[in-house]
């Protein structure tokens, strides 16, 4: 079974990529989705075509199988229209799969299933990935607060950060961006 | 408060459901309206299909298309309202351009000659033009076919469409993956700003009332909501006339430059809404009168002469084969009695029929209506072809392919 891969992003097409291999599957191909991406797949002609839901080649791609003549099969978007259920989970996972007609259900489920879970799998690594990065983020910012504060009215780091913490309690704001605000603060009034 | 979603593409005619939301109009009807932005119309297909919204900002032949099974599996979606008329325009490369009458001013306000001139341009061109459409059942797609097929350009043979998203048409252009494109605002303008291409011709020349943007929905849910869904109609519907009125168009080009809607700069915008566009990079904007229509002349009011005319389409590009079952099932994806029911109380002129010739008016022309007065505005198509709903054949005989 030859499945096609249409992804921009690697990490994403690596996470499912794996997965399928890991299952036994071995025919499969990445394409991203750019210039004549469509054209590679029709000379791949795959039986499966997993891509993001939310990409904006799917009208790229829909276009050629509405009129490919390299593809002799129909392909219709997932497999089983009566199973709504996974129709639901593979939408909110954001996984669209094509299917080229006469394909088993029995051989299609299992890839959709994986797809599904991968992709699901890949939003909460992308998710813990972005707040670990904002994370870090703001901590650079709360130190070069904290450094401006010790320079400027003399204070040890503890007494800096407690200065931080509780003008962020008194305001409500995130510690973050009372840090974010005094180093605009300070480079406005000429400090570095 | 009833929680709705609605899915739309970053387009300026997404307009009236933006509004809807922001200014309130939604809200007073008792509807927590969320808008889920997509980039592509197959994911805006699928959500509303699978039931992730309960509407969508739809390409109206589109709608027809997934009631007909000819955009993937077949569902029964339902076009109460339509969100706008017009609003598209042919944007060509510089080079592609030059072998066209050199005033831009003059080729849009004359499409015939300029179709011809396509038309020998395109044998006098280093490769078959590629020409960008956002979707196989677009009205941007029927209106370039319609044009093309008048200068005896067959459009599947003489050029190369591709499909593309609109926000990916500029880029496309700078590469040289396409010639030239036809799609909404503010994609055009935004070619036109960036130097890529030139405005040639657009979508109000070719058909003076083209129909565009509908409101889909699932018709087993409208059917299953109908309170809810008279509550919505009236909120679009004055979110409509809310965005027609001039005084308005700072504000909703503002708003529409929002990242979360279109995200494109408001001066960009401004261009479609007024009516008034830069056709070539440095030249002074041009007027053109009925660019983009959200309210007036009810431009809401799902004909179903305009759902026919679509099906019409289909049928002479031989995307559907005509058969009378069909042509009933296209035309009834339009839905006036719904907008009847909905709109009737609001206190708006009200069509008396359903089904009109299509580009048949010169001229404004006052029409029967269940209350108030109504006028349409001239609705010529650049040929002046008259598009009889009652007589498919002899209209499809009539015309070249």
């Amino acid at each position: 079974m030859r499945i096609v891969i249409v992804d921009d992003s690697g990490l994403r097409a690596t996470v499912l990529e794996e997965g399928l291999r890991d299952a036994g599957y071995d025919d499969i191909h990445v394409v991203p989705p750019q210039g004549a991406f469509v054209a590679k797949i029709e000379r791949m002609a795959p039986d499966v075509v997993l891509m993001d839901l939310g990409s904006p080649s799917r009208d790229t791609l829909e276009e050629m199988l509405a009129v490919s003549r390299a593809l002799a099969r129909p392909i219709a978007m997932f497999v089983d229209q009566s199973d709504d259920a996974m129709i639901g989970a593979a939408i909110d996972a954001g996984v669209s799969a094509y299917v080229v007609d006469g394909l088993r259900k029995d051989r299609v489920k299992p890839i959709l299933d994986l797809a599904i879970r991968r992709f699901n799998a890949f939003a909460r690594m992308q998710t813990e990935l972005d707040e670990a990065r904002t994370a870090l983020a703001d901590r650079k910012v709360i130190d070069r607060a904290k450094a401006i504060l010790m320079q400027t009215r003399g204070l040890s780091e503890p007494e800096a950060y407690t200065l931080l913490r509780s003008t962020a309690m008194s305001q409500s704001k995130r510690i973050a961006d009372v840090a974010d605000a005094l180093i605009t603060a300070h480079s406005l009034l000429g400090g570095l | 408060m009833t929680p709705l979603s609605i899915a739309f593409l970053p387009l300026t005619d997404s307009a009236p459901l933006v509004v809807a939301r922001a200014k309130g109009f939604a809200e007073a009807q008792g509807i927590d309206l969320s808008l889920v932005r997509t980039t592509s119309w197959a994911t805006l297909r699928d959500r509303l299909v699978y039931g992730q919204v309960q509407a969508a900002h739809m390409l109206a032949p589109l709608a027809i298309a997934v009631n007909l099974g000819l955009s993937q599996h077949p569902a029964a979606i339902s076009a109460p309202f339509k969100l706008n008329v017009n609003g598209n325009a042919l944007v060509m490369a510089n080079a592609f351009a030059e072998a066209l009458d050199p005033d831009p001013a003059k080729r849009v306000h004359d499409p015939e000659a300029v179709a011809h001139d396509f038309a020998n341009a395109i044998g006098l061109y280093r490769r078959k033009p590629v020409i960008g459409v956002v979707h196989r059942f677009s009205s941007h797609a029927l209106m370039l076919r319609y044009w093309l097929g008048f200068a005896g350009v067959d459009p599947d043979r003489d050029v190369n469409l591709r499909v593309l998203p609109p926000s990916f048409m500029g880029e496309a252009l700078r590469l040289g993956e396409i010639d030239g494109f036809i799609a909404g605002e503010p994609w055009n303008t935004a070619a036109v700003a960036e130097g890529l291409g030139e405005i040639v011709a657009a979508g109000v020349d070719i058909w003076r009332r083209g129909v565009e943007k509908v409101l889909a929905m699932r018709t087993d849910w409208m059917e299953a909501n109908a309170e809810t869904v008279d509550r919505l109609l009236v909120a679009v519907s004055q979110a409509a006339a809310w965005c027609d009125d001039p005084a308005n168009r700072e504000e909703l080009a503002i708003l529409l430059e929002r990242p979360e809607h279109v995200g494109q700069p408001a001066e960009w915008i401004m261009a479609a809404l007024r009516g008034k566009l830069m056709l070539r990079r440095g030249d002074a904007p041009v007027d053109i009168p009925d660019f983009l229509l959200f309210h007036r002349e009810a431009a809401g009011f799902p004909w179903r002469s305009q759902a026919l005319w679509i099906y019409s389409q289909l049928v002479r590009w031989g995307m559907v084969k005509a058969d009378p079952a069909t042509e009933r099932q296209a035309a009834d994806v339009f839905r006036p009695d719904i907008y009847r029911r909905a709109l009737g109380g609001a206190g708006l002129p009200m069509p008396g029929a359903s089904m009109k010739l299509e580009g048949a008016l010169a001229a404004p022309l006052a029409v029967g209506a269940h209350q108030g007065a109504l006028t349409l505005g001239p609705d010529r198509f650049f040929d002046g072809a008259v598009f009889d709903p009652d007589d498919l054949q002899g209209y499809l005989a009539a015309l070249a392919r």
